[in-house]
Order: C-alpha cells, then structure tokens, then sequence
C-alpha cells in the first residue's frame, strides 16, 4: 500500500520563497534551497516549487534554484508556474524535477499536457488547477469552476470536467488548489477533493487550507486524496512535519517514516 | 570510475548527483569502451521497455551489458526500467529484453477485488527484505521506498527476489543474482534509505 504524501509547497519570487495569503500580501519566509533541504531532513516525502516571478527576464533564477536544489535533495519535486511549451518543461526537468507541474498554460493549450506527456511520460506531468466553489449547475457539475492567472481570470471549466480532460490527454497526477480555501487554514475543500479523486485513474494532491494536523487526516480519509500540499502549517513551525506524520499515523493513516540515515551516521 | 549508461532516456543526472553526493566518481556516457573499462555499472531511468531497449540495441549497448559486465562478473546495478529489461521479456511494447536473469515483466491489473487500482503506481511503498543482502546493509526493514512504475519484476527463480512490495499485488520490488543488483524503485529519489543501499552498492566486493 503506497504512503499518504506530505508535499511543502515553496512558492517562489525572483529566487527567494514566498507564501502568499490568498494570492496577496506575500510574505518572504526564506531562500528555497535551504528550506527544500530543511523539509528533506525533516522527512517531506515530495516538495513542490511554484515561480510566481512576475517578469520573464527573471525567470532563469528559476532553473538556477531548481539546480541548487537537485543537488542537495534526493527525494522527488516537482516545480510549476509559467510552464507554456514542451521547451520550458524540458528545462525544468533537465534542471534536476522530477515532475513538472502545469496550470494556466494547460487551459490556454490543453495540448501542452499531451505533448508533454508524449516527450517525458505521463509521471512527469502534473495538473495543477486552482478551484473556486460556483453553485452547482449543468455548467458546474462539480460545484467548482477552474480559474487560472493566479486566481484573477475566471475560464467557464468546471473542475471535475477538466480534470477528466486533463487526464485523458495524459496528466499523470492532479493537484486541485482550492481558492476559497487557500491560506485560511479553514481545511481542504474535502467535496470537490473526492469527487474528483473517485473519478480518475491518477493520484490526486489535496492543496489549500491545511492549519491543523486534522485537516490532512480529513484529506486522506473523507477526502480520498493520496497527497497533500501544506504551506503555512509547516512554514511557521507550528505544526513540523514530524508531528504531523506521528498524528497521521496514531490515526491508522500509512505514512513512510521520517528516518534520517544519514544523520544518524554523523 | 562508475559508469552511469546513456541510453538517451530517463534521468541519468539524478544517480549521477546522488553518487556525487555520496563522494563516488561517476560518468555518464555512451561508450561501450569506457563501459566494459568501469569498475561498476548502473543502468538507471524512467521509460518504455521498447524503446529503452531500441536504443541500447541502436548503440551497441545490449550486448556490451549482458556478456561484457553481467557475465563477466562487473558490478551491475539496474534501477526502475533497469530492473525490467534486465529480465528476458517484458509486456509492456511486447519488447524482448537482455535475458540477464530470467523471467519477465509484467503490468499491474487495473482493478483488485472489483476496485480500481491506480496505474501507474507513483509514491512512496514499504520494501520487505525476504533475505539479509549486504546491499540493505543498515537499511531498516520494511523502509519506504519512492516507485513510478506501471509494470513489475517476476523473475523466474523466486530466490533472485531480495525484497517485496504490495501494490494490488505482491511484486518483488529487488533482485540480485550474483555480480547483478536491481531494484524497481528509485533509489536515486527514496532520501536517506535510497542513498545507503546506493552506497552499499558502490562499495560491494564480488
């Protein structure tokens, strides 16, 4: 039976991490390769970076983060944000990701993820949506509507549909960021979590609202998600990733266990 | 010298870091010569078994891994499609595959008990040793170990079978058969349990 994953988000502006309240106020917490090593010793089973550097000038900080990273972590990550084309993907990856995780581009082009999925396998790529509650209609299905550009540009997707969609072209996992949720520390959106998770045939990634260790127990219970992304309950040294893992476990929930060869060895 | 084989797939940058790490001298490279010179010899990656095995046959490669390392008696390490075409056949591309040991490869069924089975497997997975190998050598029993695999090992002598896993069903998730080590999980990306067995290897003396 495969470990629930615990996944710390980094997002990360002009080389330096941010984590954004609701996509606003963003707040510096520190440099990602310190912190992506800090979380593997801490027993992060995957970290995920997303560049939400605002000019495209600046984007190559990106690849030299991703470089810096792969050299000092040896578990997977994945990193989003910007991803249009076969080529940016392929620089990530060659950076040192294991996965490359794509959002708005993927609505603009559906066929980036076909594409992507033919050049580097579907395991590479991951869907990354961000969902906003809609009353429930012919057009909303799941109740939520995928909206891209970091929360500002509504698209008329309902979020099961897409995911469906995304999947079928080739998406090796998906990741459903509830809007409403994100930087509340309110939980996941458990409904629309579930909904699509029982719907397809890849594992999907809980994201937004996680503040209390409760919170991922619910993801992977009544959520039935196979992972999910902590940002602020980690970030802020309230809830360290040890103990979430130790909850999660006296709660029946399989996890890998946070062993550190390496520093017992020292 | 570690020879890590380019076979043009997969992520051959990542074993070569996580060695680097781990203090070890390694080369990726294409070059039979330079393969049959190394002291070990570890075929990594992600991919198909068809085309992983298109071009080890297009670079000459194919032969150079079964009778110049495997049956020569070299260090020979494969992870994740290495273990698979390391096996003499493999469903998935109906692709025929080096024969080092025998046996054959095959896919998860996509569905146990009348549940659907999520394929690939993509995560972390608990790995049983069902021997004591030296290459597990301080590596707790039953650690957890990062997979991205759709299809799996079934050698034909169960006793080749180091170490099993569960995904739907049991699978053997590591083999070793003398001088030949391979396991289907990564251990390039499986943090601090995956570096030791990957140094174990580095150091195993035949």
């Amino acid at each position: 039976m495969l470990a629930k994953r615990i996944i710390p988000c980094l997002d990360v502006r002009n080389g330096q991490v941010t984590k954004g309240i609701q996509f606003l106020e963003n707040v510096d917490v520190g440099d990602p390769v310190a912190m992506a090593r800090y979380y593997y010793e801490e027993g992060a089973d995957e970290i995920v970076f997303y560049d939400i550097t605002a000019s495209n000038e600046r984007r190559g900080i990106m690849l030299d983060v991703v470089r810096a990273v792969a050299r000092e972590i040896f578990i997977p990550f994945s990193v989003g944000g910007g991803l249009r084309t076969v080529e940016d993907m392929r620089a990530v990856l060659l950076a040192g990701a294991e996965k490359v995780s794509i959002d708005s581009g993927a609505v603009r082009n559906p066929q980036i993820i076909a594409e992507g999925a033919r050049a580097f396998g579907s395991q590479c790529i991951v869907l990354s949506m961000q969902v906003k509650r809609r009353e429930k209609s012919e057009a909303f299905p799941s109740g939520c509507e995928v909206i891209i550009d970091g929360g500002r540009t509504p698209t008329g997707r309902d979020a099961l549909l897409w995911s469906q969609e995304g999947v079928r072209l080739g998406a090796g996992e998906l990741c459903i960021n509830s809007i409403d949720r994100d930087g509340t520390k309110a939980g996941y959106d458990l409904e629309v979590t579930k909904l699509i998770s029982e719907s397809v045939s890849v594992p999907v990634i809980a994201s937004g609202g996680a503040g209390e260790p409760r919170h991922l127990l619910e993801a992977f219970t009544d959520g039935s998600a196979d992972a999910a992304i902590v940002a602020s309950i980690v970030h802020y040294g309230e809830h360290p990733i040890p103990d979430l893992k130790h909850y999660l476990k006296g709660h029946g929930v399989e996890i890998r266990d946070a062993i550190n060869l390496e520093r017992s060895a020292r | 010298m570690i020879a890590i084989v380019d076979y043009r797939a997969g992520n051959l940058a990542s074993v070569a870091r996580a060695l680097e790490h781990l203090g070890h001298a390694s080369e990726i490279t294409d070059q039979a010569e330079k393969i049959r010179t190394a002291d070990r010899v570890i075929l990594p990656g992600v991919g198909a078994a068809g085309a992983t095995m298109e071009n080890l046959r297009a670079l000459g490669l194919d032969s150079v891994l079964r009778d110049d390392i495997a049956r020569a008696g070299k260090p020979l390490l494969g992870i994740c499609i290495g273990i698979q075409v390391f096996l003499r056949h493999s469903e998935e591309n109906d692709a025929t595959c080096l024969g080092i040991v025998a046996g054959e490869v095959k896919r998860y069924p996509s569905a146990v008990d009348g549940r659907p089975l999520k394929v690939p497997q993509i995560g972390w997975n608990r790995v049983r040793q069902v021997v004591v190998h030296r290459v597990f050598e301080g590596v707790p029993d039953n650690s957890h170990f990062y997979f991205v695999n759709s299809y799996y090992p079934v050698p034909a002598d169960s006793s080749k079978t180091i170490a099993v896993s569960d995904y739907g069903v049991p699978f053997t998730a590591a083999i070793a058969q003398d001088n030949v080590i391979a396991t289907q999980f990564h251990l390039e990306k499986s943090g601090t349990a995956g570096l030791k067995l990957l140094d174990n290897f580095c150091r195993l003396k035949f």
